[in-house]
């Protein structure tokens, strides 16, 4: 790492996140002075180009990669047209203990004497609490699914090749074709689509008004400085911005800058969800960095420290803050840009190139939270690759995280995208899939299966909130069978499914209407063509997305009650039911039991992973393929960033002897503990799900980092995501344990039992061996480096 | 029925493990055959060595709930003190297991057919064909099981699986020698060269093991030879050079060391068995790679560790 680029790191993890004003500021002052007779896409449009010729800019020293969307590193704009904060929110974001940001007295005197008034029961927040149906409400404040467009804009996608392609002043004239192209005779949105068309012009030209503007301040920076050296650097930087994004990228500097600008757009326009990702990069700038070391005007040094100046620049922006229940089925500074590298080019040959391991290097070097990174690991590439990579997952520190690309075509594929667009595309932010460039597939909401069985087992009654939220199912005390009590958990399925499809057609509309987004549009093949939003149906695919969560502590839920209830008599039906009600209290023997007498997910247990098949079928039957209202369909993928521990704070006690408002599993993971039987075991059970009908899982695994040392370390775990991805499986990731975590499992040995460590010449489950050893083990794993 | 099908030869069984990475090349299952001719004092496995199945009891688990002496069918469970003990009438048939939700009580050993540890060993074959991994036969001992062996390494030929026997050789040469050329790669331990302490430490002598060994590596068979290291027993400078002078005059494939670690401690109070090395310390890294240099100085093929 160059001395520049470990400054430039130490500044931007230095750094607290703090909420900067001036974004709501610059936009009520516009809203409050603007033509009121504009369309809404117009008035969008000319929003973004205000802000983007008033807010503060700002060139870090040293730096190569320019533009910040605050006005400085960390500094966090608010969106208060999407989502309006009142005075007790910054409070909270002050004060919270975990993803806090700070919030001064200039702030909180902006918020309360400029912000709130203008916005204040006008934001979306607003609009979609006002048109929720009390039902909707009801189920919402049960915890049995979350609203990702409650505080934040739908986004969920990544850019293609676009822009390496062309220049925006270029898709400005391919802008004005459209709209003279517009036939107002036979087409009735004929105007609709000339106030989209004209709001992509003007967002464009904001952006590339808001790079002329660094252009400006590098060359007076230039001008100012004693040091020879930066001079010519803020000299080459302002040539940088003078040309991109206007024009198309001519060498690997340019790209990057290209990229970030567009970048910058993207998320200053809308907050957003998942921000903004460059998608493929190691393919996008293979021909630069080809063409660089080939006239010589680059080499591989360069290019990287160039590479480590962008990624500094991801992890100056946080997470715009969150509050309420977004922040806590989203919790983190994460924004989830993930950046793809590997894969299959879209001729579906190989596509590893020498960026693919420079970019890795960079991944290892730079060790920051932003941007996430993955591997898209297809079986025809190179095992180098893999290796290289998982070289770095065994550092410990959660990064990168490895897909199967052939799966992903094959996801994409069954969707019914062209082979082209499956090949050019992949997964971003957690591990969703998407055609890249082309698609907005939007997440609306984690799903809380293990909620909805409790609903179940009271009647459809929800003990914490005291509501009749559920239809009446029936009392399962007096279901006769197994198959009854699956029945009326398909029926309340049904009943929250319906509810929350419901409430996402409403809120599409309402971000169709209220909340266009021009400059995403000007970038997503084919807004231009249809002259038509990216959030109203503008992207050649429309995809939403309803994410299930738990599938493995719900498995184990209806495995207990079919084992327990059903089949052995270990305890009645009403006798389980008491003590769920009274979590368990004096009920132990009866928890034990079911806690550790039941056939589990993630164990490669036949009884257990028919019942997952199970769940999976009933969930996919519910949603795949409802329409929305975009002229796209609803999917199914699993996932659950930190949501399982929301979600399980909302959910009493459950037939698999977890305690009450204890977190729920992880992603499709096996709920913690269950799986006993090792990682092949996790791997077998897991594929039984059917991940090609998903838009994407996710599947964590814990190691200990003795287990995975050395080359053969390296080897076993090559195998693991080798075998798995043969299985068809979607995602995994490894987590190599920290002696934290196993302090952890000392105190808390029931939630660890598949901790699996290696003690000497063989491994152990951690929990089995003596005090003494495990405190061996911790000084040994603390040695390691950890 | 027919007569001679090898899938339906039983034997006792105390533990298969998947994902069993030390054993072997690859990802392996490793199969744990129960009973064992030595008793070596160090044994981290103590439950391995009976040939027949052991109850294992964790009085720190136990909940004192009493299930497991409502439920035996021989009244062989009393109460005494804050113990759930069994008495002489019990038949290790493992019913008190079933109904222990708090796991305190466990059986180690259960009767399997070959046909059903070569379904487990299947159910992993994905893993084996990717990382170059198979089946490990492991123990206690697999040749005291000698017609289980011979099956499972017949049917693992026969589906092309990858496989290694881990054994004491502590077995007649005819079977080590016939039962062996079935193996892919044989691991073979070896404690003490001294015929005396190894007696004392692992209750026989080991004539026969390292004739055994010799005739293995004279008839050809692949021989990894493994040593544990247990401080105070077999790491004096004595043990080292008899070590020494014998691998080196043998052409094995290449000579592994084990560090011990006292991880069996906590079984043996399981099984209500007092563990005679008590103050043993884990092998200090230092002391394995002085051992491993003077091996490799005297022409031993030592595996980098």
């Amino acid at each position: 790492m160059t001395e520049r680029v470990a400054r430039l790191r130490a500044c931007s993890l230095e750094i607290k996140p703090w909420l900067s004003l001036e974004r709501a500021q610059l936009m009520t002052e516009f809203y409050l002075a603007c033509d009121a007779a504009l369309s809404t896409p117009v008035r969008r449009a000319q929003s973004l180009a205000y802000l983007m010729e008033r807010k503060a800019i700002h060139i870090e020293d040293g730096e190569l990669i320019v533009g910040e969307r605050g006005p400085s590193p960390k500094g966090t704009p608010s969106y208060p047209e999407l989502c309006c904060h009142s005075m007790e929110d910054l409070e909270i974001l002050h004060t919270r203990e975990k993803i806090s940001y700070s919030v001064s007295d200039e702030a909180r005197r902006i918020q309360r004497e400029e912000v709130i008034p203008y916005w204040r029961g006008g934001s979306m927040r607003d609009r979609i609490f006002a048109e929720m149906t009390p039902e909707w409400k009801d189920a919402y404040a049960a915890g049995i699914f979350t609203e990702f467009m409650e505080q934040r804009a739908p986004g969920h996608t990544v850019l293609g090749d676009l822009i390496y392609r062309k220049g925006l002043r270029q898709l400005q004239a391919e802008i004005d074709a459209a709209l003279a192209a517009l036939d107002f005779q036979g087409d009735p949105r004929a105007w609709d689509r000339q106030q989209e068309l004209k709001a992509m012009r003007i967002a464009a030209g904001a952006v590339m008004r808001f790079a002329e503007r660094h252009a400006d301040l590098a060359r007076r920076m230039a001008d100012e400085t004693a040091d020879i050296a930066r001079r010519n650097e803020l000299l080459h930087i302002a040539e940088v911005c003078r040309r991109v994004p206007a024009e198309a990228p001519r060498d690997f500097h340019e790209a990057l800058q290209a990229y970030w600008f567009v970048h910058l757009g993207v998320i200053t326009e809308l907050n957003t969800w998942d921000s903004f990702s460059p998608g493929r990069l190691d393919q996008h700038l293979a021909p630069f960095y080809e063409g660089g070391l080939a006239n010589g005007a680059l080499t591989r040094e360069t290019a990287q420290e160039l590479l480590q100046c962008f990624w500094v620049k991801f992890n100056n922006q946080p997470a715009p803050p969150k509050v309420g229940v977004t922040a806590a089925e989203s919790g983190t500074y994460t924004d989830f840009c993930n950046i793809n590298t590997g894969g299959l080019k879209g001729d579906g040959s190989d596509g590893v190139s020498e960026v693919t391991y420079l970019i890795l290097d960079v991944i290892d070097e730079m060790r920051l939270l932003q941007p996430s990174s993955n591997l898209q690991l297809s079986k025809k590439n190179p095992e180098r690759f893999l290796k290289r990579g998982l070289e770095i997952v065994r550092k410990g520190w959660g990064q990168p995280s490895i897909f199967n690309a052939d799966m992903v075509v094959e996801e994409l594929l069954r969707q019914g995208k062209s082979m082209e667009d499956a090949r050019a595309g992949g997964t971003s932010g957690c591990v969703e899939t998407g055609a890249f460039g082309k698609e907005a597939y939007i997440l609306t909401g984690y799903f809380n299966t293990a909620k909805v069985l409790e609903i179940t087992l009271c009647n459809g009654y929800d003990r914490r909130t005291g509501k009749q939220v559920g239809v009446r199912s029936g009392d399962p005390r007096e279901f006769a069978t197994y198959g009854e009590l699956f029945t009326a958990f398909r029926r309340q399925l049904k009943h929250f499914v319906d509810i929350k499809i419901r409430g996402n057609q409403v809120i599409e509309r309402l971000y169709a209407v209220h909340m266009p987004a021009p400059f995403l549009s000007v970038l997503v093949d084919d807004c231009i063509a249809k002259g038509r939003d990216y959030n109203d149906g503008g992207p050649r695919y429309n995809t939403t997305y309803i994410m299930g969560t738990s599938p493995g502590s719900v498995t184990d839920c209806l495995s207990a009650i079919k084992h327990h209830v059903y089949e052995r008599g270990t305890a009645t039906m009403d006798e389980l039911l008491c003590a769920l009600e009274a979590d368990f209290a004096g009920c132990e023997k009866l928890r034990l039991q079911l806690w550790n007498k039941t056939p589990k997910y993630g164990n490669d247990d036949a009884y257990a992973d028919a019942i997952l098949r199970e769940i999976f079928d009933a969930f996919y039957d519910e949603i795949n393929g409802r329409p929305n209202t975009k002229g796209g369909a609803y999917r199914v993928n699993y996932l659950s960033t930190t949501c399982h521990v929301y979600f399980g704070s909302v959910t009493g006690a459950t037939p698999d002897g977890r305690h009450a408002w204890e977190p729920l599993s992880d992603g499709i993971s096996p709920a913690q503990g269950a799986d006993r039987q090792g990682p092949t075991a996790v791997i077998q059970s897991a594929a039984k799900l059917d991940h090609a009908r998903t838009g994407g899982t996710l599947l964590n695994q814990k190691f200990a980092p003795q287990l995975v040392e050395g080359e053969a370390g390296l080897n076993h775990l090559a195998s693991l995501v080798r075998s798995y991805f043969k299985l068809d499986g979607h995602h995994i990731q490894f987590n190599i344990v920290t002696a934290e975590t196993l302090r952890e499992a000392q105190r808390d040995p029931e939630k660890h039992k598949d901790l699996i460590v290696r003690v000497a010449g063989y491994s152990d489950y951690f929990c089995d061996l003596t005090p003494a050893l495990q405190g061996e083990i911790i000084a040994r794993t603390e040695q390691a480096g950890f | 029925m027919i007569v001679n099908n090898k899938v339906e030869v039983r034997g006792l069984i105390f533990n298969i493990m998947r994902f069993s990475l030390h054993d072997g090349p690859g990802i392996r299952t490793a199969v744990f055959f129960k009973g064992c001719p030595l008793s070596c004092l160090w044994c981290h496995n103590p439950e391995s060595q009976n040939f027949t199945p052991d109850v294992m009891y964790s009085a720190e688990r136990c909940q004192l709930c009493g299930e497991c002496r409502t439920a035996c069918p021989h009244s062989a469970i009393q109460r005494v003190g804050d113990r759930m003990t069994v008495t002489e009438d019990c038949q290790r048939c493992g019913t008190c297991v079933d109904f222990c939700g708090a796991e305190a009580r466990t059986v180690s050993g259960r009767e399997m057919t070959a046909g059903e540890i070569i379904k487990e060993i299947e159910r992993d074959l994905v893993f084996f064909d990717d990382s170059g991994g198979g089946a490990t036969f492991t123990g206690g001992e697999p040749f005291s099981q000698p017609e289980l062996l011979e099956a499972l390494l017949t049917e693992c030929r026969s589906r092309r699986i990858h496989t290694a026997i881990e054994t004491c050789g502590a077995a007649p040469r005819e079977q080590v020698l016939r039962i062996g050329a079935l193996a892919d790669i044989i691991l073979y331990d070896l404690k003490i060269l001294d015929a005396g302490r190894h007696r004392t430490y692992t209750g026989a002598g080991n004539r026969n093991i390292l004739e055994n060994l010799e005739a293995l590596v004279a008839a050809g068979r692949q021989v990894a030879v493994r040593i544990p290291v247990v401080p105070g027993v077999n790491d004096g400078a004595d043990d080292v050079r008899q070590a020494c002078e014998y691998l080196a005059g043998l052409a094995v494939e290449r000579v592994e060391f084990l560090p011990y670690h006292p991880t069996g401690t906590e079984k043996y109070r399981r099984l209500g068995r007092e563990y005679l090395l008590p103050d043993t310390p884990s092998t200090d890294a230092e002391s394995m790679a002085q051992i491993a240099a003077q091996m490799r100085a005297a022409g031993v093929p030592v595996k980098q560790q």
